[in-house]
């Protein structure tokens, strides 16, 4: 069974079949075979973040996840959260902070900020530097994307305030 | 830095990854997380023929109250441990552990069995392992039988598992209410395996310390109890002068490695200091529980 067997995974809403060898890592499965080049691979084996994608909700390194483990599953990238055009409310935060410099670690720190904002409140800057400890920027000094990140955080307790009053 | 080539099966049983465990003759690799393991076959360390992965089978991943004991499943995440509340209110030294455990998007897939099957000498879960006496219930084609923490650990990535062996459970027999407990470490950044940690839970008779267990690690070979400390400590009143002759102890029977991370002086110096912290913050802990 070092030959390909196929996997059917669903990436940003699309279902994908493809067949693919035991080895292949997730981020290569999402970079080269279907062209989803968003997801950057620095590492490639766990300490960098760049690659980090959603899995079935959930954050993950795709370097350390094969394929074809993922049969079934669902999966977020970058190329999920927003266009050029329309950016998703963390990328317009990274934008308007000058959060990125050469780019190499947004998406990874783009995907890590939407699972800590789902499970946590990010109530202080602490909070934000410790989610976003697993993941290495070598340009910004950081200072600008926990400030993104903060803004990200605001607006959404903001909404969930404004909600639950109204 | 991409793995080599290997065989996958994904087992719906345990039965089954034991049994393809044992097919393999000693050449294939159960996966769980995969946060160790992926690493280890990127940078081509390992060569398994066959990985048999372990996430598809139903039921592994549980945090269950059996009376006596907390009973966890091998795939119970590290987020998973990190945000129970049985955990929380039965262990909270372990709670606190579970915060240093590597990043979120690591804990979210790294599992209790993973990383005490890994063994790392830094790891959290070991030594938490080693402190809450857990016992190891481990299932092979040959049978179930338990291992102590105590005999599980015989040296860096390396265990009391054999060829053929699947960890099934882990059972962490309960605390008595009141139990003091502090939990100290110190790494390079957060979410870094640590340089040196100390973990306490504590009791008392009177005014007097018992039930005393220290644990250690990043300061050599295995995660380690503090036998000599706890003795020292064990039936004596809480003062500067014996917790000094305990860090002082703790500091002799200590061998770390120096490595780019530190040396091995620094991480004697440190164990020491962490014991002391963690033992005043234990102590303080006892004291509130009970008055
Ligand atoms: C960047 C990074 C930082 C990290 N930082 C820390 C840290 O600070 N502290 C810490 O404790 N850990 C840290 N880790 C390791 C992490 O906790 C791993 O999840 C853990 O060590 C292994 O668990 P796993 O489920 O991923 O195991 P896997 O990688 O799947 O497996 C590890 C080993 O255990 C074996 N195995 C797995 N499950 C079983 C089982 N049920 N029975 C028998 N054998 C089994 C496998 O065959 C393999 O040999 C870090 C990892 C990374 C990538
Ligand atoms: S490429 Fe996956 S963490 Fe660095
Ligand atoms: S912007 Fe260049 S690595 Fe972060």
């Amino acid at each position: 069974m070092t030959e390909p067997v196929i996997v059917r995974v669903n990436v940003n809403g699309v279902e994908y079949a493809r067949r693919v060898e035991p080895r292949l890592l997730l981020s290569d499965f999402l970079r080269n075979d279907l062209g989803l080049t968003g997801t950057h691979v620095g590492c490639e084996h766990g300490v960098c973040g760049a690659c980090t994608v959603l899995v079935n909700g959930d954050s993950v390194r795709s370097c350390l996840l094969l394929a074809i483990q993922l049969d079934g599953a669902k999966v977020e990238t970058v190329e999920g959260l927003g266009t050029a055009q329309a950016l998703h409310s963390v990328q317009k935060a990274f934008h308007e902070h000058h959060a990125l410099q050469c780019g190499f670690c947004t998406p990874g720190m783009l995907m890590t900020t939407i699972d800590l904002l789902r499970k946590s409140p990010l109530a202080n800057d602490e909070d934000i530097r410790e989610g976003l400890s697993g993941n290495l920027c070598r340009c910004t000094g950081y200072q600008n994307i926990v400030r993104a990140v903060r803004q990200a955080a605001d607006q959404l307790n903001t909404l969930a305030t404004d909600e639950a009053i109204s | 830095m991409k793995p080599p080539p290997f065989d996958y099966l994904a087992a719906d049983c345990v039965e089954a990854a034991v049994q393809a465990l044992a097919g393999a003759g000693g050449d294939g690799k159960l996966i769980a997380g995969g946060q160790s393991l992926m690493p280890m076959l990127n940078f081509r360390l390992l060569r398994p023929s066959i990985l048999i992965d372990i996430n598809r089978i139903p039921d592994l991943a549980y945090i269950r109250d059996d009376g006596n004991e907390i009973c966890i499943g091998p795939l119970a995440r590290h987020r998973m441990l990190e945000t129970s509340d049985v955990i929380a209110r039965q262990f909270p030294v372990l709670h606190e552990a579970m915060g240093y455990v590597a990043h979120l998007a690591i804990r979210n897939r790294g599992t209790i069995g993973g990383s005490l099957s890994h063994a790392d000498p830094a790891a959290e879960l070991p030594m938490m392992s080693l402190l809450l006496d857990a016992c190891l219930v481990v299932q092979s084609l040959s049978g179930r039988r338990t291992i102590t923490a105590r005999d599980f650990f015989l040296g860096a990535l390396t265990t009391a598992l054999e060829e053929g062996d699947m960890l099934v459970e882990v059972r962490l027999p309960k605390l008595p209410k009141g139990t003091g407990w502090a939990f100290e470490e110190v790494a390079r950044r957060s979410g870094d395996f640590a340089l040196a940690s100390v973990a306490v839970i504590i009791g008392s008779d009177g005014d007097r310390i018992s039930d005393l267990r220290i644990g250690m690690m990043g300061i050599g070979e295995t995660p380690m109890r503090a036998l000599d400390a706890e003795r020292i400590l064990t039936g004596q009143r809480y003062s500067e002068a014996t917790v000094t002759a305990a860090v002082e102890a703790i500091r002799a029977a200590v061998e770390p490695n120096t490595d780019l991370h530190a040396s091995a002086e620094y991480r004697r110096h440190l164990v020491g200091v962490l014991a002391q912290q963690a033992l005043a913050r234990a102590w303080a802990r006892l004291r509130e529980a009970t008055q």
